[in-house]
């Protein structure tokens, strides 16, 4: 049974299209890595798994259990039972390009909020949680410090630490290095990488080549909202097929 | 000209008298206007036309008429009514100090409405997409991180109205009330003093003011402590 399964995801702004039908399906331990160019509809279809962003049309399940979308008048889906999807979203925790912190909080705040206040933790327990999954991250020394005082690599990792508490089923990253500093994308892709290696399901929309080819084990090339080629990023990424993904590869230097 | 101590010093019991009527007020106002801005705001940010122009319509009006005209209305105005004078609400509505504090509250809620509304709508839109990936409900939405996150950023402008609101207090002193001001008034008569009079009055907001701006520093460093320059 797959983890996480998107079946003909259609999404429109105004009358164009930029996702005409993407699917995805992850089993448990998937790492999926999403590469386009800017403009392909990458971010889009993945804030469209969690409903950020309403598709029109296509359906999303997690762990089996279908989200029940209805159309509103203009033909967005949004979903029929707000419930439903609070709790599908707990399960399927999203690390933002901008890391997206909660600024007034400190970074142990920023992990225990959601445990304590959307699943019902326990502060106790909660805090224990976060003080593992910060020291994982390797950022246990700045858990009282504000997100404006860390640095864009301990933001994000502080933010990796607040999806890992949620202990979700499915972990979406949305161009998690693209905001950092070269220096600075080494220790957030490591932190990643230690994850897929512990099994953990993770669809992630990146322009990091060797993340794609190195630690994820499905790729999917999105180009004009289709997916233009898809397989095992060691044969896809050596071996493309279509002349898309050959130019897209040619402009980048990994 | 000689400043005439003497008589200030014999009437500092009024003055005293006065600050405690003055911060009565003041506190008063400013907790049934909070109370007030807080749904008032909401409903300022709301995208629903119903919710939102109910509410602009009240900052707009309140904040379009002067704060005494204002107080007119309610401690003269409504007396003018029969209905109102045999009214449950009678008690009160005769009442000066219910009547000052009334009107100041209504005033600093139209006021403190808007601040919090800015501040809400300056929410980073980032922090409100997180929140939703968590799977945090509109209400916890707002209870746990807009609502926090805009009363803070709020602080430094609401600063601003607290002390605006202290001074406007001194209108109270028309209504018959002796605060600070009306204090002074009397001792202005009484004395025909005007100058050492409001000297003196004038004294007492100075410190009551300093109080609060140091009062407000103390909260900014602790609620606020996240948007300052990081500590070496």
């Amino acid at each position: 049974m797959y983890k996480l399964e998107v079946q003909d995801l259609h999404k429109r702004y105004g009358n164009h299209e930029v996702l005409k039908g993407v699917s995805l399906a992850a089993k448990a331990g998937d790492v999926i890595s999403i590469i386009g160019s800017s403009g392909s509809g990458k971010s889009t279809f993945l804030r469209c798994i969690n409903m950020l962003e309403q598709p029109h049309g296509g359906k999303i399940l997690l762990n089996g259990e279908e989200l029940k979308l209805v159309a509103n008048k203009d033909g967005a889906l949004k979903a029929a039972d707000p419930k439903q999807l609070q709790r599908m979203r707990s399960r399927l925790a999203m690390v933002f390009q901008h890391f997206n912190l909660w600024s007034h909080m400190s970074a142990l705040e920023n992990v225990i909020e959601a445990p304590v206040h959307v699943l019902g933790m326990s502060k106790k327990e909660a805090l224990e949680k976060a003080e593992h999954y910060l020291n994982k991250v390797g950022v246990a020394h700045r858990k009282d410090a504000y997100p404006a005082h860390m640095s864009g690599g301990e933001q994000q990792r502080v933010a990796i630490a607040r999806a890992l508490a949620m202990e979700p089923e499915v972990m979406l990253f949305d161009e998690p290095t693209s905001a950092l500093d070269p220096e600075l994308v080494g220790e957030v892709l490591k932190v990643m990488q230690d994850l897929a290696q512990e099994g953990r399901t993770m669809v992630v929309v990146t322009h990091e080549m060797g993340f794609a080819r190195e630690v994820s084990n499905q790729l999917i090339f999105l180009h004009k909202g289709v997916v233009e080629e898809r397989g095992d990023p060691r044969e896809v990424l050596v071996n493309p097929q279509s002349e898309r993904l050959q130019q897209f590869l040619s402009g980048s230097l990994k | 000209m000689i400043f005439d101590f003497s008589v200030i010093w014999d009437s500092l019991p009024l003055y005293f008298g006065g600050v405690l009527v003055t911060l009565k007020i003041l506190l008063i106002a400013l907790a049934g206007g909070l109370a007030l801005a807080i749904p008032l705001g909401l409903m300022r940010v709301s995208k629903s036309a119903w919710v939102n122009f109910p509410a602009w319509l009240y900052t707009y009006v309140i904040r379009g008429t002067p704060m005494l005209v204002q107080l007119f209305l309610i401690y003269y105005g409504l007396a003018q009514f029969e209905a109102v004078r045999t009214s449950f609400m009678w008690p009160y509505l005769s009442s000066a100090t219910f009547c000052a504090c009334l009107a100041f509250a209504i005033n600093t809620s139209a006021y403190s409405a808007e601040i919090l509304a800015g501040s809400l709508k300056a929410t980073p839109p980032g922090e409100i997409e997180a929140a939703k990936a968590m799977g945090m409900s509109r209400a916890k939405l707002y209870r746990r991180i807009l609502l926090p996150s805009a009363l803070r950023r709020a602080l430094p402008q609401y600063s601003n109205e607290v002390i605006m609101m202290l001074h406007t207090t001194s209108l109270a002193s028309i209504v018959t009330l002796v605060d600070i001001t009306g204090a002074a008034r009397t001792v202005s008569s009484r004395f025909y003093l005007p100058f050492e009079a409001f000297i003196t009055a004038g004294l007492f907001y100075l410190v009551l003011t300093f109080i609060l701006v140091r009062l407000f520093k103390l909260a900014e460093r602790r609620w606020l402590a996240y948007l300052a320059p990081r500590k070496a």
